[in-house]
């Protein structure tokens, strides 16, 4: 199993979905967690509460992934807390779905804000400490979309493809510090983001993914453990696929 | 007291191990001294760190040579 006693993580987006089941993991696996937010506090809270139940270490932080004034108070919170950073999973992420015809700027900039510049923030924000260190961890949760395209999300796809881009380069950058990065593209995951999506949409995706079902929230955990542990120590640059195989 | 010069050099020596009588005035950080665009950021780091100062993204730019550094240093200190 997956070990990260004495380690600390910072996952974006952990008040819900995908980034909520990554915290728990991460938690149960020994680590230090800092629950990032946006908006949704109670939530956060519960999810700190649940791994404070079970025995584990973890506080909620609120701050927009895009806004680095916030990012950065995030980041010395969780210096003064726990000490060090060693893991960061860049999770947040929104969709505003629409054909491109149709698509505003609004929706396009929001969506590349959150998803893309927040991913770039967040890594700029904890990079220094990890060179310090000369170790880090670095899971972006990207798209299998960013791989495949998909009509209707333009603006998110555009930022999944720019994450995966991105996390190549972070891969080269800081390889010679020490520091990983991969990310993982997860397809239809059942969560509050997947359930907007009207039952017609649902049954096109099915019919496109030969397991035959939609993905667990845990499943995305799963695999975000172990590339931020050190089963995945000659890994970087690399995007795992975790979708049921409709990318083959 | 050290001196800012020798603060400074013995950052150099420790990041970039190089000798401590390579590390003159005029030796420049990516030519002389042998260090990448990566050494230098980190170099910058560890100077804000050894003289608890912020250096902006723009002046660290603007430091080349030892002696940028150094003078840099002086005067934000005075
Ligand atoms: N579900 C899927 O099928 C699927 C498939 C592929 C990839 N993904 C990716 O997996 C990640 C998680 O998705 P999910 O399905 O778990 O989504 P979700 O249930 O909608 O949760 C999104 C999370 O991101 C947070 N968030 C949104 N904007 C933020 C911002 N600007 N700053 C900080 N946090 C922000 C939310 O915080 P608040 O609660 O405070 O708003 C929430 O915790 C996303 O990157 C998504 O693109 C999901």
């Amino acid at each position: 199993m997956s070990d990260l006693t004495g380690k600390t993580a910072i996952i974006t987006g952990a008040s819900r979905g995908i980034g909520a089941e990554i915290a728990k993991r991460f938690a149960q696996a020994g680590a230090n967690v800092v629950v990032n937010y946006s908006g949704s506090q109670q939530k956060a809270e519960a999810v700190v509460e649940a791994i404070n139940e079970n025995g584990g270490k973890a506080i909620a932080v609120k701050a927009n992934v895009a806004d680095a004034d916030a990012v950065k108070a995030m980041v010395d919170e969780t210096m003064t807390t726990f000490g060090t950073v060693d893991i960061l999973v860049n999770n947040a992420g929104i969709t505003r779905d629409n054909l491109m015809m149709r698509m505003k700027d609004d929706e396009w900039d929001d969506v590349i804000n959150t998803n893309l510049k927040g991913v770039f923030v967040c890594t700029k924000a904890v990079t220094r400490q990890m060179m310090k260190q000369r170790s880090g961890r670095i899971v972006n949760i990207a798209s299998i979309v960013g791989v495949m395209g998909n009509a209707g999300q333009a603006n998110y796809v555009a930022s999944k493809a720019g994450v995966i881009g991105l996390t190549k380069t972070t891969a080269r950058e800081l390889a010679s510090r020490g520091i990983t990065a991969n990310a993982v593209a997860p397809g239809f995951i059942t969560t509050d983001m997947t359930d907007q999506l009207n039952e017609d949409i649902q049954k096109t995706m099915m019919s496109q993914i030969p397991l035959g079902r939609f993905g667990k929230p845990e499943e995305v955990a799963k695999a975000a453990l172990f590339l931020a542990s050190d089963e995945a120590s000659y890994m970087t640059g690399q995007t795992l696929h975790l979708d049921g195989g409709m990318v083959m | 007291m050290a001196t800012v010069l020798e603060r400074v050099t013995k950052v150099i020596v420790d990041r970039l191990g190089v000798e401590e009588n390579e590390v003159k005035l005029e030796a420049s950080f990516t030519g002389d001294l042998g260090a990448d665009s990566l050494d230098v950021v980190e170099l910058v780091m560890e100077l804000e760190d050894e003289f608890d100062m912020e250096i902006s993204d723009e002046d660290a730019e603007g430091m080349s040579t030892v002696g940028d550094a150094v003078s840099y240093i002086e005067k934000k200190q005075a």
